[in-house]
């Protein structure tokens, strides 16, 4: 289905896409580069830097062998150069980032985002790379967060550290859900990844608070290809936050993530994203390419629920996914994909269902603006065994002016007779008479476009955590929002 | 407190209002009736600064300000108040969220603090008592699913919690039955006073019965071709538009 929108927002149509993104910043970053390009010694070299064992350097090495026969997908409904793999540099480890000594002495522009934002001030200088002061500082509210984890047996630390301390875990677990050959981004990441996070939840633990990056002491340049495997046991709970709402900017022009989630019995993880990469320029100049591979499988009445709000990127290729091996498991995923300006997403989900009674929701928000081109792809799978398995899910599009583009690819694939398979789709666009019943009520234009998209994903914000939720609400704001005044 | 002059207003290249006039003064209510497609509800847009709409030629003097030169936020704030004819749905956004962005809104216009939530509390229930309002339905989507006579006691409800000084409103009487007709009328008297005025804007002279009009106006073909007192609408019900030729 492709919908070619004809409204004649123009003055709305202008005020959103003069908007240009200020907030990205840059440090000036020492770090040890090794030459471009990819090899096997490159390979060897990024395992020995991080010393790894045998089995992991074979793994990366059975990595490359694959994905050097593997051919970039040209699939998707994004167009964009493609990467000469051979002119990236593979690592590069940072030795330290610029400290700026107060949050005075902060780009005044990045100051008022992080304000509007809401974002807390010890998490502003950790985010600015403020040189810290002593008791309340964020290494200490971490280090004491991680003393609690401790105590109930939860492990969360970079991957690269769990790599060390418990290579069983890491062996058993790693690549299984995301086989290395799965696809040609997985494949490389599986070869060259730099570094990421690992969270283990043993049996029948509930994890007391929302695990996030921001936690993680001696958080290493996770950056281009980050690895996350997050490991929950029979009846075990937490909830995981990726990403933030704060501005990224990054040098790497190329990130291709990935990220397994393992829910055994009974267990519940809940994966939240917030994405707001460097998209490019008003005139689709630079940007991220983000190639993210994301699946979680569920045994048996295990459930996974993906929730994401993806407003950063030049180009984004990602579907988080649930394998739902399990009878009665359950598999969720929500969404909202803004693209602006020349920014092209090609995202949205696959749900494939193995078990008995299994189920699973998808709830997909998309929001074009600018001459962006946003996709929602979706395959929902019933395996013959998978009986009296139910899907729904609702795919819906607000487009923002006459030169955006929205499209809806599902594939549906049932192969049995007593499962049930629901979709909807909507495409909506903001009316002037909206924007016209605002305005007589005293609200603003810009004001009004916030409350009427916040309306919209509404659905989508409802299953963020709480904090996340309001800073996802403003991200919304002033990714669309008109003149930066 | 509105003084409409001469005015001449078109859509597209369609003339509709053609020389209106029209003097509202403070603590006056006043009825424009009319057959379709006489300019009425264009009037009204016209007033609250809908740009669909142009004006060719006239003014419009608010407070002894030229509207016309306002944004139709800043009407707003200057407490020019629609009932919409058809209140527009967004999905997501609670009737509640909704009226409170209005309200603080407004008062940043004027330099002011946002309303509390205990204030906001507070006049929430109390506008809800009197307008027989179920409360859930603060938390319910804007207009979204409404019935036609839930959009309109909607639209009185904003105008209870917005506190205009001129409200103008169009055709709120049409999709209201008896007893939603007598809560509204009822709700609309006691916002009435003498410091705020009123343009009701209806086919009937059924709500002119709740609703007593110190001005009754008839539009026809863009312009008001009579004006008398309440009488005057009665004189209408009777005999319809015909005795106009």
């Amino acid at each position: 289905m492709k919908i070619e929108p004809k409204i004649s927002e123009d003055i709305l149509l202008d005020e959103v896409t003069s908007k240009e993104y200020k907030y990205g910043f840059t440090t000036n970053i020492e770090s040890e580069k090794i030459e471009k390009g990819l090899n096997e010694d490159v390979i060897k070299f990024i395992s020995k830097k991080k010393n790894e064992p045998d089995w992991m350097l074979d793994f990366r090495l059975e990595a490359f062998k694959v994905w050097k026969e593997m051919e970039e997908p040209d699939w998707a409904n994004i167009n964009y150069p493609k990467p000469d793999y051979q002119d990236i540099v593979y690592y590069c480890a940072p030795k330290q980032k610029k400290k700026l000594n107060s949050l005075d002495d902060l780009d005044p522009e990045m100051k008022r985002t992080f304000d509007r934002l809401g974002i807390s001030i010890d998490e502003q200088k950790r985010l600015a790379n403020v040189a810290v002061d002593i008791v309340m500082d964020s290494v200490s509210v971490a280090t004491s967060f991680k003393e609690k984890l401790a105590e109930l047996g939860i492990i969360f630390c970079p991957i690269s550290e769990a790599i060390q301390k418990y290579p069983e875990l890491v062996k058993k677990y790693i690549g299984t859900v995301i086989p290395v050959r799965d696809n040609f981004f997985s494949a490389l990441n599986s070869a060259v990844f730099s570094d990421g996070s690992f969270c283990y939840i043993p049996k029948g633990t509930e994890c007391p608070m929302e695990l996030s990056t921001y936690f993680r002491i001696n958080e290493a340049g996770t950056g281009q290809f980050e690895r996350t495997l997050v490991i929950a046991e029979e009846g075990s709970y937490v909830s995981y936050l990726e990403g933030c709402t704060a501005p990224m900017r990054d040098e790497n022009q190329l990130h291709a993530a990935v990220v397994e989630l393992v829910a055994l019995d009974s267990a519940e993880i809940k994966y939240s994203t917030i994405q707001n990469w460097y998209p490019g320029d008003k005139n689709g100049i630079g940007g991220v390419f983000n190639f993210v591979t994301k699946r979680g499988i569920c045994h048996d009445n295990a459930k996974i629920s993906w929730t994401q709000v993806e407003t950063g990127s030049a180009v984004t290729w990602k579907y988080p996914s649930c394998v739902l091996k399990g009878k009665n498991s359950i598999g969720e995923f929500f969404s909202v994909a803004v693209t602006n300006n020349f920014q092209q997403a090609d995202t949205g989900t696959k749900m494939v269902h193995l078990g008995e009674n299994s189920k699973s929701t998808i709830i997909a928000k998309g929001i074009c603006a600018g001459k962006s081109n946003g996709s929602y792809r979706g395959l929902v799978k019933i395996a013959k065994g998978a009986k009296n398995s139910r899907n729904f899910s609702q795919c819906d599009s607000l487009l923002m002016g006459d030169k955006c583009g929205s499209h809806t690819f599902p594939y549906i694939e049932v192969d049995n007779k007593s499962s049930q398979v629901e979709h909807e789709a909507t495409t909506s666009k903001i009316g002037e008479d909206q924007i016209f019943y605002c305005n007589q009520r005293g609200i603003g234009t810009e004001e009004a476009v916030a409350l009427i998209v916040n309306g919209y994903c509404k659905e989508v914000l409802n299953k963020l955590p709480m904090e996340f939720a309001v800073e996802a609400k403003k991200l919304l704001e002033i990714t669309l929002e008109g003149s930066v005044g | 407190m509105l003084e409409i002059k001469n005015l001449k207003a078109q859509i597209k290249d369609k003339t509709i209002l053609n020389g209106v006039n029209l003097k509202v003064n403070k603590g006056e209510v006043h009825a424009i009736m009319g057959p379709n497609g006489s300019g009425k509800s264009t009037l009204s847009s016209v007033i609250a600064g809908n740009e669909d709409y142009e004006v060719s030629s006239g003014s419009i003097t608010y407070e002894g300000d030229d509207l016309l030169e306002m944004a139709p936020e800043e009407r707003s704030h200057r407490g020019v108040f629609l009932s919409f004819q058809y209140p527009v749905e967004i999905p997501g956004l609670s009737v509640s969220n909704f009226i409170k962005t209005a309200i603080n809104e407004k008062r940043k216009a004027f330099g002011q603090e946002n309303i509390s939530a205990k204030e906001l509390l507070q006049l929430f229930k109390e506008k809800c008592e009197m307008l027989n309002i179920d409360k859930e339905y603060l938390s319910r989507s804007l207009n979204e699913g409404f019935s036609g006579g839930e959009k309109k006691r909607n639209e009185i409800f904003q105008m209870a919690m917005i506190e205009p000084k001129l409200s103008i409103l169009d055709e709120t009487d049409s999709g209201l039955d008896i007893d939603a007709l007598k809560i509204v009328a009822n709700g609309v008297n006691s916002l009435k006073s003498s410091s705020n005025s009123i343009i009701l804007i209806t086919h009937y002279q059924r709500l002119l019965n709740y609703i007593v009009p110190d001005f009754v106006h008839i539009l026809k073909d863009g312009k008001i071709v009579m004006s008398g007192d309440k009488s005057l609408a009665q004189k209408l019900e009777k005999e319809g538009y015909s005795f106009l030729n």
